[in-house]
């Protein structure tokens, strides 16, 4: 069997759960439009953030292809997050992603302040995001966090399930 | 914080957009952008709104109106909002 070496991601000083999720703006774009928006003017109850790598990388692909299956999108508003622009997201939402609406991230700024963020080897000048999941309550109270610290990693889709299943009880 | 009672529909880049935009800040009018499809065909926001798919297409919840045609937009809101209408 090949030696398979998972590279390490550095210690990150991310936001937790009992933080109040960092406000921010930015293009939030749907499947027809893409209109600037906070985060707090999104926010009216329970809310899924999902931080992901840029579309078109498979863990992007492979992480809305598993909230598709689950059916987040119906228990609770999901949002993404990554470095893509507005028209990529359109691209992305036309074929995964049922319900979800996606923020644009270009300069990684909103992924810093999350502490989320991966300078990403071989591709010189691009910080995207780590796969990361906080679930919000309608405070904007951070009430389960998970950021990967593997490259590549996935959320551990079932804990976060379970996280929504109490958040809603 | 109230959402805006205007909502503009617009391309990137789209000088007849722009032409709006102007007017809208302008006159010191609060409005929500929406950017849409380039392409025509896949408007289909724009459609149900104003009727047609063209941009840039105005809402005004305000009023009631929704409008296409940058040249009318503009007369509108210099109508309605400008110190020509409200003098006039």
């Amino acid at each position: 069997m090949p030696a398979f070496d998972v590279v390490e991601l550095p210690e990150t000083d991310h936001v937790t759960a009992g933080e109040t999720a960092p406000e921010f703006t930015r293009p939030l774009v749907g499947e027809e439009f893409w209109e600037d928006r906070s985060l707090s003017t999104v926010v009216d109850g329970p809310t899924l953030l999902v931080f992901h790598p840029m579309d078109g990388a498979f863990q992007a692909t492979y992480v809305y292809n598993e909230i598709d299956d689950r059916g987040w999108a119906d228990a609770l508003p999901v949002y993404g997050v990554s470095i893509s622009s507005p028209y990529e997201h359109k691209d992305l939402l036309a074929e995964r992603g049922d319900g979800v609406r996606v923020f644009s991230d270009p300069s990684a700024s909103v992924v810093e302040t999350y502490g989320v963020a991966h300078d990403i080897d071989g591709m010189e000048g691009i910080t995207e995001a780590r796969p990361a999941v906080f679930l919000l309550d309608a405070d904007r109270v951070v009430r389960y966090a998970w950021v990967g610290s593997e490259h590549p990693s996935f959320p551990d889709y079932d804990a976060v399930e379970a996280a929504i299943d109490d958040l809603l009880q | 914080m109230t959402d805006p009672q205007i909502t503009l529909y617009r391309l990137q880049a789209c000088p007849y957009c722009e032409r709006v935009v102007r007017t809208l800040d302008r006159l010191g009018i609060d409005y929500r952008s929406r950017y849409v499809e380039p392409m025509h065909s896949e408007r289909n926001v724009v459609k149900r709104v104003s009727g047609a798919r063209s941009v840039p297409a105005l809402v005004d919840r305000e009023t009631g109106v929704t409008m296409s045609e940058s040249a009318n937009i503009v007369e509108y809101l210099e109508g309605t909002y400008g110190n020509e209408g409200a003098g006039a």
